[in-house]
This record gives C-alpha cells, structure tokens and sequence, in this order.
C-alpha cells in the first residue's frame, strides 16, 4: 500500500513524541487501543488551569505509519487550542488531511478517542464533571 | 550496492537470466501447439515440453508420466484435494490437515467440507510442528489424505513427510504434501518421502509465474484424480488446457538449474540467514518464531516485541523487502493465522516481520538490511508506549485495555 505524503512525513519526522508527568494534576492522559488490536495510543496534554488551554502534547504510539501520523496530527492541533475546543476534533478531520484509506480510517478513531481520553483525564483530576462519550469504535 | 534489496524469496523469486533465455524462442520462433501432432510447429514444442516435464520430475526423483503441469501451485492444491476427494469417495471422506496449511489448502478443504467432506485440522506447537501421535489417533480407515505441506511459507518448518506418509500408509491414505516453499531449495524426493501427491510451482525455484505442477503416483499405489475442468483432456485427462509452452520450457530449465545449484545455494544461504538473524537477535527483546532445527536454509521469520510489523517496515520498505506477519497489511485487521496457531500473543503477531533470501542475495545486502532494520527498530521503540511500559517495569497483561 502506497502512503501519502503526509503519512510519510509525518512517519519520518514525527511532532511531540514523548512523556509528560502523568502525576501532574495539569496533565491528562488518555491511553487506547489494545496490542492485540495491533495499536495502542498515548496521548497526553498539559493544560493551563487558569485558561484550560493546552500548552503542551506529546503522544506515543505503537502501530502502524498511518496510527504514528494520526498522534502526531494531533498533539499538532491540540497545541493552543482549549480543552472544550479539542473536544470538537474529529476523526474525519484527520483522514482527510493525511489522506487516509478506508483501511485505516480506525487509526483516526483511535486518534479521536485519545484526545478524549486525555481530555477526561484531565477533568476528571480536576473535579470537573466527566464528559459522557459516545462509542465511536465500531472494529 | 543497488536499492531496493529484494529480501522477499518466499513470496516469489526472480526469473534467472539463464531460464528466461531458454524461455524466449518459444514466444516467437516455436509458438507452436504441444497437441498440434500435425505439423513441425506442434512437434517442435511437443519435444520442448517433454525435456521440461522431464527435467520436472527428475528433480523430485519422479517419472516424466507423473507429472500434471498446471497454473500453478494453488491450482495444483485444489485438483489434488478436490480429485481425490471425488475420486475416493468410495473408500471415505475424511481428510486431514493442519491449521498452518496455506489458504490455498485450507480454503480448499473448505469447500470439500460444504461437499460433503469431513476435514481434521491439526494443532501445531510452539515451533509449528504437528504430533506424530495425534495425527495417527485421528486417522482412520475412512480417511482418504493426509495434506501437510512440506515447509511452511511463513515459518520455514520443515514437517517430517516421510514418517507423516507411513502413518497416513498404514490406514490406506493418500500422502499429499503442498512441497511449494520446499521443491528447488531443499531434496524433496517422492521416493525418499513416500509422498503420493505434491504440488509446487517454478516462480519460487527461480522460474516464471504461472506455471506449476502436481506429481501424482503412478505405481505403489497407481493414484487418480479426478479433472477439476472440462476441455480437450490434455495431461492424461486430469487438466485440460492449451499447454504454457514457455512457462514449462522455463520450469524446467529452472529445475534442472535446481539440481545443479540448490545444495551450494542452501550452504551460502543459511551462512547469510544465520548471520542476520544472530545480529537481529541481539536486539532485546526479539524472538525467532518456528523450528530453528528443522527449517529451510533462506528464510528467518522474527519478532521485535512492542514494535508493530507494518509501522517498522515503513521504515525501511522503500530500501528493503520484506513481508510482516501484521494485521495491519491486510482489511481483517487480524494478524497473521500461522504466527496465532504457535501460540503467539497476537501482540508478537502483529510484530514479526520474515526476511526470505534468495540465490541473488549478496553479503552487503545482509549488512544494510542489519543495520537498516535495528535502527529502525530502536527509532518505533523510541515512539512505543507499550517499550516505555516494559522498561519501566509494568506487566502489560494487568493492563485493562479499551480492547474494540
């Protein structure tokens, strides 16, 4: 299968891989997937409690180019957005600007539910009320 | 050093220069048609094809009459399981196989099941062996073939077909052996073995696609298929078909290279694999799936845990191919059969990748390739959550994952 260039660069030179301190009460991490699935996602984000905004992301990510490039994308546009503006990321967003194919469009949901994840995290540390998430895995 | 490195053998070889010019008069100087008995045209490819069924079948230690030259290896599954399956139906209906056959076999049997047939599949070990003791409680008077390949594509385990035959043997059974990965790399002979039925193919000894061949016995016991296509009753009745003139001239240039070459080609081939599968073990935490013991000399299949198969390759699959047991190469988004029935975690499915020498590969690719995929190993680890679990020292398995 032939990947698009995007995939590829961001494959080659992935934005944000790392760890942030999962301890921090302004951190949020969302862990998803599963190894038997063939992917699993980290992502987390450092929020400002003042502005919620997210100042950091970092992410990593075992799967295939398609699932590295989706958590790369992400923690791209979570950097400066608010949580309540992360929320509205959605995994359609991510196939069409990495070009995904039908077969990997799971790797976008997986995208979409770390963000969510994180996101829950973070307010759930935070005494905010948890959000109810739909299910949007259907594989 | 030329770019891309074709590591990749077991999927398919290259047609060597000596076959495809042996190959190309018989395109546009001798087009004739084998059953043309009429006319120098007919003769002259006639004669052709007889050199190449016997170059065929002197490779296997067979007789010229034995062999049923076809499309290839699938097909040659297909009239093997299928021909006898009808044509035995009086002695029984039961077959037995393995769960690690090719699809070409499993699908097959299949078929026969919804026919009416009764199929046995057999477990394999961790190393994809069967049980010798197994396979003789489940063979009965009523089974008519005993189906195991002679290596499996995937792995590279060699199966003991000679004590399979004698058990199959012992109860009237038919010995048929899917040799496609074996025929041209390793001495299979029908004799040695006992083998009654075997399909292989030449685009995997250095031969051209589409064409392959299915030996049936003829003595001890006299074995008959029934056709799986009505036409002119070409090839003793049992395949119908305007004979692949070229394609059996190729085929059988390509064995008799086979019988020349294999022997040294296997020596120089297990150095080589042994020398990159020893530097890709020194990468923690990776793991050689199959039987190291009983294996062909070309082809190491490894796992490189908390990395995924296909993510890895694209590291380096511009550069280097090769084939991953990964899930995410396919729709189903599951990982490979073979790898899960050695009892792998599917997470180790997922992260195999099997690395199949040929007789073009040279040393300074083996070094590349070595260099080139620990490097991109070390760079997904860098990337994988599942790594940074395993250093810190958390027990993926006492992790609740979101499992969909």
């Amino acid at each position: 299968m032939a990947y698009s260039k995007k995939v590829l660069d961001h494959y080659e030179n992935p934005q944000n891989v790392g760890t942030l301190d999962h301890t921090k009460s302004e951190v949020g991490t969302g862990l998803v997937g599963a190894p038997e699935c063939g992917d699993v996602m980290r992502l987390q984000i450092e929020v400002d409690p003042e502005t919620q905004v997210i100042k950091d992301a970092r992410f990593k990510t075992f799967g295939c180019g398609s699932a590295i490039a989706s958590s790369s994308l992400a923690t791209e546009w979570l950097k400066g957005k608010t949580i309540d503006e992360a929320l509205t990321i959605d995994n359609m967003d991510i196939v069409e600007e990495l070009a995904l194919p039908p077969v990997k469009i799971h790797c976008s949901v997986l995208a979409e539910d770390a963000i969510k994840a994180a996101i829950q995290d973070y307010r759930k540390k935070n005494g905010m009320p948890e959000l109810t998430l739909e299910e949007k895995i259907v594989h | 050093m030329k770019l891309p490195i074709y590591l990749d053998n077991s999927a398919t070889t290259p047609v060597d220069p000596r076959v495809l010019e042996a190959m190309l008069p018989y395109f546009t100087e001798h087009f004739g048609n084998a059953a043309s008995r009429s006319h120098p045209f007919g003769w002259a490819t006639e004669s052709a094809v007889d050199l190449g069924r016997e170059r065929i079948a002197k490779l296997i230690n067979a007789s010229d009459k034995e062999i049923i030259l076809t499309s290839g290896a699938t097909e040659s599954d297909n009239l093997a399981l299928k021909g006898v399956f009808d044509m035995y139906s009086r002695k029984g209906n039961h077959i037995v196989t393995v769960t690690t056959e090719h699809k070409a076999v499993l699908d097959t049997c299949k078929h026969i099941e919804k026919m009416g047939g009764q199929v046995t599949y057999l477990k394999v070990d961790a190393e994809g062996n069967i049980d010798l003791n197994e396979l003789e409680s489940v063979v009965t008077d009523k089974t008519i073939m005993v189906s195991v390949m002679y290596a499996n594509n995937e792995i590279g385990t060699i199966a003991p077909i000679r004590q399979i035959a004698d058990i199959a043997h012992k109860k009237g059974a038919l010995m048929f052996t899917d040799a496609t990965q074996a025929v041209g790399k390793i001495s299979v002979d029908v004799e040695r073995d006992g083998i009654d039925l075997m399909a292989f193919t030449a685009h995997k000894m250095y031969g051209p696609k589409g064409v392959g061949a299915l030996y049936v016995r003829r003595k001890n016991p006299r074995v008959k298929v029934t056709a799986q296509m009505d036409g002119g009753g070409h090839e003793r009745g049992m395949r119908s078909g305007t004979l692949n003139v070229p394609g059996i001239v190729g085929f059988g240039k390509a064995a008799e290279l086979a019988m020349l070459e294999m022997d040294a080609d296997a020596a120089r081939l297990s150095v080589m694999r042994d020398r990159l599968e020893n530097a890709l073990l020194t990468i923690e935490e990776s793991y050689v799936n199959g039987n190291r013991l009983s294996r062909v000399p070309h082809l190491t299949n490894i796992s490189f845990k908390y990395v995924e198969g296909e993510g890895l390759m694209m590291a380096f699959n511009q550069n280097i191919a090769v084939s991953s047991g990964s899930a995410c190469t396919s729709a189903s988004l599951e990982p490979s059969y073979v790898l899960k029935a050695l009892g792998l975690g599917d997470d180790l499915a997922h992260s195999s990748i099997r690395f199949s020498l040929g007789r073009f590969t040279t040393d300074d690719q083996i070094d590349y390739t070595i260099e080139a995929v620990t490097k991109a190993v070390l760079k997904l680890r860098d990337m994988s959550p599942l790594w940074e679990m395993f250093k810190m020292g958390i027990d993926l398995n006492t992790i609740e994952w979101a499992e969909h």
